[in-house]
C-alpha cells in the first residue's frame, strides 16, 4: 500500500539506526507521546535495535486510558436508561468504570453499540428517531475535529435524538503538565505526528522553550520514529555541545503542516472551549479538555444525564501531581505512573499475572494503544511476543 | 484511537455530506470530506475514524523517501570522517 510499505524498509530502518549510534554521544531518555507510536517501536522491535542508551519513555497518549472512571460511570448509567442507545468506538468498551466497563453493563441489558465512525451513531439516530442516541466522543485533537463535524451536522438538520457525551482531551497541556514535574526524566519529546496533523505544532513552540525540551514531530512507521528519534538526539546533543533554543521540528512533513488544517481547527473552535478536565491516573489537567459549547447544549449529553449520576466537576478529582497516581480500584496496579512515563509496564507486579488483556486491572492493558497492552503482545520477553517470534 | 490510515480518493459520491470513495489499497470504503473540502480525485488523504483529516503532501514524500534513500551514503560519510579524526 503506498505511503505505507515504504515506511518500513528494512535497510532504511538499519541505516537510521546506524545514524542514530553515530551521533550520540552520550545516554539520552526521549519520550513519545503517542500510543499509536508505541505500539509500532513495539511491533517494530526498535527498542532493541537501538543503543541502549537511548531510553525510550512512553507517554500518556491513549485517549481511551486517560477517560476518567466517572466519565465512564456516567456513559454506563446512560445506557441502562430507557430509549436510550449508547455508541462509542470498541476501544472504550472494555475499559472498566469504577463498578464495570460499557461491555459488562451490555450483558447486564444495557443498550450499548460499538461505531467506527460519529457518523455511525449519527445515521443509527436518523435511522430510529424514537430512540435517543448517545455517542461516547473520546480522543485527542485528531478525532475532535470528526465529532465536531458531526454535532454540527446533527445541529443543522435538527437530529434532536443525536447528544454527545465528551471526553476529548488535549495533548500540550498534559504536556505542560508532565515537564512542570521538577523530577521529571524526559530530555526530548516525540510529538504525535496525527494530532499535529490536525492541530499543527505552533502550539508547541512555547513549550518546548520554557521547558528546555526538544520537540519532533513525528510519524506512526518505523522510519518515521527513528527519523524522529535521530533530529532529537541531534538536536540534544547540539544543545549541550553549544547550548542555544530548544526547537520544534516536523519530520511528518508529508501528512503535517505547521498550522495543521485550519478547516479542522476551525470547526473545533466553533463546537467546543477549553475546560478543565480529569484525566485517569493523572489527575485534573488544567485546560485538559474539551467540552460542547452552550450553543449545542440540545446535543450536550452531559446535561441529561439521569438524576442517580454526579456531574463530573473537575474540582472532584485531585489536582494533577508528578510522581503520584490518582487512586485506582486495585492498589497493585501502576497504571497512573505508567501514564506519566514514570515506571515501565513490566516494573509492575500484577502484569501478565494478574493483569492481562483479557482480565485487565489499568486502562493501559485494555485499550489497542495502552503502554501494558504494547508491552504483553510484542515485548520479547512476553508470553504472546515469544509465541509470535 | 489515533490510527488514521493513508488512501486515494477514487470518486466523489452524492451526499448530504461531502463524501467519497477511498481506497486503501484493494480495500474501498466511503469517507468523509468534510475536513478536507478541496481533496480531488487522485488525491492521497489520511483517513481517522471515518473522516478524511489531512491531505498529503506528494512533494514531501517523495523527499522523505529520497532522504531514506541517501542516508546508506551519509552514514559512510560520517564513519570516514569518524576514521580520519
Amino acid at each position: 500500500v503506498k505511503h505505507l510499505v515504504e515506511y518500513r524498509d528494512h535497510d532504511a530502518v538499519k541505516r537510521l539506526v546506524e545514524r542514530i549510534r553515530t551521533t550520540m554521544t552520550r545516554p539520552w531518555r526521549v519520550m513519545e507521546i503517542c500510543g499509536g507510536q508505541t505500539h509500532s517501536i513495539m511491533r517494530a522491535g526498535l527498542q532493541q535495535l537501538l543503543p541502549s542508551e537511548l531510553q525510550l519513555i512512553h507517554g500518556p497518549g491513549c485517549p481511551v486510558c486517560v477517560t476518567a472512571e466517572e466519565r465512564i460511570d456516567q456513559a454506563i448509567a446512560l445506557a441502562f436508561e430507557p430509549n436510550t442507545i449508547l455508541c462509542t468506538f470498541g476501544d472504550m468498551l472494555r475499559v472498566p468504570g469504577s463498578q464495570r466497563s460499557l461491555l459488562q453493563a451490555r450483558a447486564e441489558g444495557a443498550k450499548v453499540a460499538m461505531v467506527t465512525s460519529p457518523l455511525d451513531a449519527l445515521h443509527l439516530a436518523r435511522k430510529q428517531p424514537a430512540e435517543r442516541v448517545v455517542f461516547f466522543a473520546v480522543g485527542f485533537e485528531t478525532t475532535a475535529p470528526t465529532t465536531a463535524a458531526t454535532v454540527r451536522e446533527a445541529h443543522a438538520r435538527r437530529t434532536r435524538n443525536f447528544s454527545v457525551l465528551t471526553a476529548h482531551v488535549r495533548v500540550p497541556p498534559a504536556l505542560t503538565a508532565l515537564f512542570s514535574a521538577p523530577d521529571h526524566e524526559i530530555d526530548g519529546l516525540l510529538a504525535a505526528g496525527h494530532v499535529c496533523s490536525v492541530m499543527g505544532y505552533e502550539e508547541y513552540v512555547p513549550i518546548a522553550a520554557q521547558f528546555g525540551v526538544p520537540i519532533v514531530v513525528t510519524g506512526f512507521e518505523p522510519t518515521d520514529i527513528l527519523q524522529g528519534l535521530l533530529a532529537c538526539v541531534a538536536q540534544l546533543e547540539r544543545l549541550y555541545e553549544s547550548g542555544g533554543e530548544c526547537d520544534v521540528l516536523n519530520r511528518y512533513a508529508r501528512v503535517v503542516q505547521p498550522g495543521g488544517n485550519p478547516v479542522a481547527r476551525a470547526l473545533i473552535e466553533s463546537v467546543f472551549e477549553i475546560t478543565d478536565l480529569p484525566w485517569r491516573g493523572l489527575g485534573t489537567i488544567a485546560a485538559g479538555g474539551l467540552r460542547l459549547r452552550p450553543e449545542f447544549a440540545l446535543h450536550d449529553a452531559s446535561l441529561q444525564l439521569p438524576r442517580a449520576t454526579s456531574p463530573m466537576g473537575p474540582s472532584e478529582v485531585e489536582p494533577f501531581r508528578a510522581g503520584s497516581a490518582t487512586a485506582v480500584p486495585n492498589p497493585r496496579c501502576i497504571s497512573g505512573l505508567v501514564l506519566q512515563g514514570r515506571r515501565r509496564p513490566t516494573d509492575c507486579p500484577a502484569f501478565g499475572t494478574e493483569c492481562t488483556p483479557e482480565r485487565p486491572l489499568g486502562a493501559p492493558m485494555v485499550s489497542g494503544e495502552g503502554a501494558c497492552a504494547a508491552y504483553y503482545r510484542h515485548a520479547p520477553s512476553s508470553p504472546r511476543g515469544e509465541a509470535r517470534g | 484511537m489515533c490510527l488514521a490510515i493513508p488512501g486515494q480518493v477514487v470518486r466523489l459520491l452524492e451526499a448530504e455530506l461531502p463524501m467519497a470513495d477511498v481506497a486503501f489499497g484493494s480495500i474501498v470504503k466511503p469517507i468523509c470530506l468534510a475536513l478536507v473540502p478541496d481533496a480531488a480525485v487522485g488525491d492521497f488523504v489520511l483517513a481517522h475514524v471515518g473522516f478524511a483529516v489531512a491531505k498529503l503532501d506528494e512533494a514531501e514524500a517523495e523527499r522523505t523517501r529520497a532522504l531514506l534513500g541517501e542516508l546508506g551514503d551519509l552514514s559512510a560519510l560520517d564513519r570516514a570522517k569518524e576514521a580520519s579524526k
